[in-house]
């Protein structure tokens, strides 16, 4: 045996453990960013609908709560805004080969996205720190441009993803992009499910995530005026966009059958085209069988084509080197599934109850429910993140380009990945330590724009 | 102007925007770092977090808004650049996050070891993030990133004398940008003496920029000669001019405590250094590589700056409202009996 081969053999176990911690530290960096993004978008909106309600009612509870909320969000704005920068570096410091070949394709969403972040940055030092030179309308006004281009910076960024499942709007020679149309780019088949389905993923995590604050605070007693409103303005919106989010997710579902039938088999585990294909819940895929699943005879076939003996493509379309893995696939989407219709139950008792007597559950149980809710929600938008983009694999350009074309050849990628994961993990820390903290003190202390203003008192 | 060219001035024009702005916030940081005890330096923090807290998000948009444009514009220069300086990418963007996430920490914090601790890696981030970008720009100037993937060294590309000098004249820039700001900024606010400890700082640190620059030129003599000849004898020569009179003027001016003026002429030095490397280096990106080579198609060129011109239309009246709204106030208002508020309020220092 030669020295050159083990020479080459060594290097390519090192690209394959580089590529690993490439895609780790992407999923990191995008899962960490993600949740706080949600915040970032669906926050502002009910924010601005307490601090309206106290405007309009007088009621000093909604802009206590108003104020409190703001704080978290100077907070999770901030860790939002720079987790969002190292995207943007890891962009090209991971994937050089899909940003020099593609970059130019997906560039325009991005430029709006950052005149949308811009305008989100602005604003929002306004609305924070200005809180006492505005009067009260102005200040709120000050608000709606934070709402608006929040939802639109998210709209902007699921853009230049949905092209990464479906790339249109260029044409490709020699390996190098010689024509491009941005806006057929960025307005892509997946780009209408996608946007939508994920802009609404941020409201439920926003509402579900602020709600469950105020359930656990219920839990221990404190079930005065302030905390109920606490908890129900944030579960009302939320429970509002769980059932269209549900009808959304159908689409989205739809739309993969049809657009991306590899990812669809991936998340069912189907892996032979057939007719009458049962919908299968739970189970495990050993050696290319599912097992242990919970069978639903014509159950996939019926939901995807609305025909219980319509044909659904297996994973055997394409040639076992294109399967995504299929297990976390699978998992992802049935756990993304699975929180939703939960969710969707809790949204449900609210709604009955509030239907029949205008007040919210009075059993405990319902406030359990609700406290656990924001961490469902986020465990349902990482599932459903997980689905996306690695049923995507091994194609980070879907059917254009591999992920292992795309990674930065450079050797060393593990040790970055290890010492970006050492600094998330305290960032993680921090800002749990620091949200915790906000949550709890008690009363409301002197927000920070406040502290900045001659003294007014706001309690 | 070309379609290339106008996107490439668009992009230097947000580059000059973050670091006039992003950079004196992060000097902002130097300065935290370098006031002292909690007790002595706490004025002085205070002064700074007051006038970052509101628009450091905004200003560091900048930095997202040039790399954007990058790899929009010229992606093949972005995919070089940022998989051959991997290591000090990598590095400010840690810094990046350690500074921002910080800084909001440190603010919504009130116990006092918490506030240090979050104000250390607040202070500490501040300094080591302008380096490394600093170092990223050194290695674009010497020309020690060829086009291609992973092209270049992953060490000296960015371990050399031309990034040494501009990761240390980053720190120092933002450094002497923020103690100018914050002259004026502590003038208003009726804290004379601490407008008289920043004046003292701006000087120090205009002088140590002033030799930082000239040590530069030296270094770019035999390390970027190409990119030296057109600073100092090319078409990058009238940007140098500029630099260094708006340098010496910005000494004298703070000399003489006119500290609105100073803003405009410490500004004007900067832009003038950036734009005397942008001049210097075109039309070569890397070596070997034009704009012309390296540009995207004219569609994407012409949405893009398209659609920021629209942006514009929105964005500049509003950031003239966000630093309108925090440079207006206090004027012979709350603050001014230099009476600090932030006194009262419930925090450890």
């Amino acid at each position: 045996m030669d020295a050159h081969v083990l020479e080459a053999a060594a290097a390519l176990r090192l690209i394959d453990a580089d590529l690993a911690a490439a895609r780790m530290q992407m999923a990191l960096s995008l899962g960490w960013h993600i949740v706080i993004a949600c915040f970032g978008v669906g926050m502002p909106a009910i924010t601005l609908l307490a601090e309206w309600r106290g405007h309009r009612t007088g009621d000093d509870h909604y802009r206590l709560l108003a104020r409190r909320w703001a704080r978290a969000m100077g907070v999770l704005f901030a860790v939002g805004a720079v987790s969002g920068t190292i995207l943007s570096f890891e962009m090209g410091l991971l994937w050089p080969g899909l940003m020099g070949t593609f970059g130019e394709v997906i560039g325009l969403p991005f430029s709006l996205e950052g005149i949308a972040f811009f305008i989100e940055a602005i604003f929002l030092g306004i609305y924070l720190y200005a809180w006492d030179r505005l009067p009260p309308v102005k200040h709120m006004l000050s608000g709606i441009p934070i709402v608006l281009a929040g939802v639109a910076s998210a709209f902007f960024v699921v853009t230049a993803n949905a092209w990464m499942q479906q790339p249109t709007g260029f044409l490709l020679r020699d390996g190098r992009v010689v024509a491009v149309d941005p806006w057929a780019a960025m307005f892509n088949p997946a780009t209408p499910p996608q946007t939508v389905h994920m802009i609404l993923a941020a409201f439920m995590v926003a509402g579900f995530g602020m709600a469950s604050v105020y359930a656990v605070a219920m839990l221990r007693g404190r079930r005065d005026r302030y905390h109920r409103l606490g908890l129900l303005l944030p579960l009302t919106v939320a429970a509002i966009v769980t059932p269209a989010q549900i009808g959304v997710g159908d689409w989205a579902a739809h739309f993969v059958a049809d657009f991306q039938p590899v990812k669809l088999a991936a998340m069912e585990g189907v892996f032979r085209t057939g007719r009458g294909v049962p919908l299968h819940l739970g189970g495990v895929v050993v050696d290319g069988e599912m097992r242990y699943a919970v069978e639903i005879p014509h159950g996939l076939s019926l939901l995807a084509r609305w025909d219980p003996d319509a044909v659904v493509q297996g994973l055997d379309q394409v040639p076992p080197g294109d399967w995504p893995p299929v297990n976390v696939v699978h998992w992802a989407f049935q756990v993304m599934v699975g929180v939703g219709f939960a969710l969707l139950g809790l949204a449900a008792w609210l709604g009955v109850a509030w239907w029949r007597r205008r007040e919210p559950p009075r059993s405990r149980w319902f406030l359990r429910a609700a406290a656990l809710s924001g961490a469902a929600a986020a465990l349902a938008l990482e599932a459903g993140w997980i689905v996306t983009e690695v049923g995507r694999q091994p194609w980070i350009v879907f059917g254009v380009m591999r992920t292992s074309d795309a990674v930065n050849p450079a050797p060393g990628l593990v040790y970055g990945f290890a010492l970006v994961s050492a600094v998330y993990v305290v960032l993680t820390v921090a800002t749990v330590h620091v949200l915790r903290r906000l949550a709890r003190d008690l009363p409301v202390p002197v927000a920070p724009q406040e502290r900045d203003a001659s003294g007014h008192e706001v309690v | 102007m070309p379609l290339p060219e106008m996107l490439l001035a668009v992009m230097w024009i947000g580059l000059t925007a973050y670091v006039l702005f992003g950079g004196a916030d992060f000097g902002g940081g130097v300065w935290d770092l370098l006031a002292g005890g909690p007790e002595g330096g706490r004025r002085q923090r205070e002064l700074i977090e007051h006038s970052i807290g509101p628009v450091w998000e905004a200003n560091h948009v900048w930095l997202i808004f040039v790399i954007v444009l990058l790899w929009t514009g010229v992606p093949p220069v972005f995919a070089s650049v940022a998989s051959t300086l991997y290591i000090p990418l990598t590095l400010a963007a840690l810094g990046v996050i350690a500074r921002g996430s910080a800084f909001a920490f440190r603010k919504v914090s009130t116990e006092l070891w918490q506030r240090r601790l979050f104000g250390a890696a607040f202070a500490f981030s501040s300094v080591v993030t302008p380096f490394f970008l600093g170092t990223v720009a050194g290695g674009v100037a010497s020309g020690r990133v060829p086009p291609g993937i992973a092209a270049g060294d992953l060490i000296t590309s960015w371990a050399n004398p031309t990034s040494a000098v501009a990761g240390a004249l980053a720190v120092g820039t933002a450094a002497y940008l923020a103690a100018v700001y914050l002259t004026r900024d502590a003038q208003r606010t009726g804290q004379d003496d601490l407008a008289e400890q920043f004046r003292r700082r701006g000087l120090a640190a205009g002088l140590v920029v002033g030799v930082l620059s000239a040590a530069g030129l030296i270094v770019l003599r035999a390390d970027a000669p190409l990119l030296f000849a057109e600073l100092v004898a090319g078409r990058a020569l009238p940007f140098l001019v500029l630099s260094v009179a708006a340098g010496l003027a910005s000494l004298a001016l703070l000399w003489i405590r006119a500290y609105l003026a100073v803003r405009v002429s410490a500004a004007l030095a900067v832009t003038g250094l950036l734009w005397g490397w942008g001049v210097g280096q075109y039309p070569e990106l890397l070596p070997g590589l034009t704009v012309e080579e390296a540009a995207a198609n004219g569609t994407v060129l012409a949405a893009t700056l398209g659609s920021l011109a629209v942006g514009a239309l929105l964005l500049l009246p509003s950031l003239w409202w966000l630093y309108a709204t925090f440079q207006r106030e206090h004027v012979g208002g709350e603050r001014a009996g230099g009476e600090h508020p932030a006194r009262g309020g419930p925090r450890g220092e």
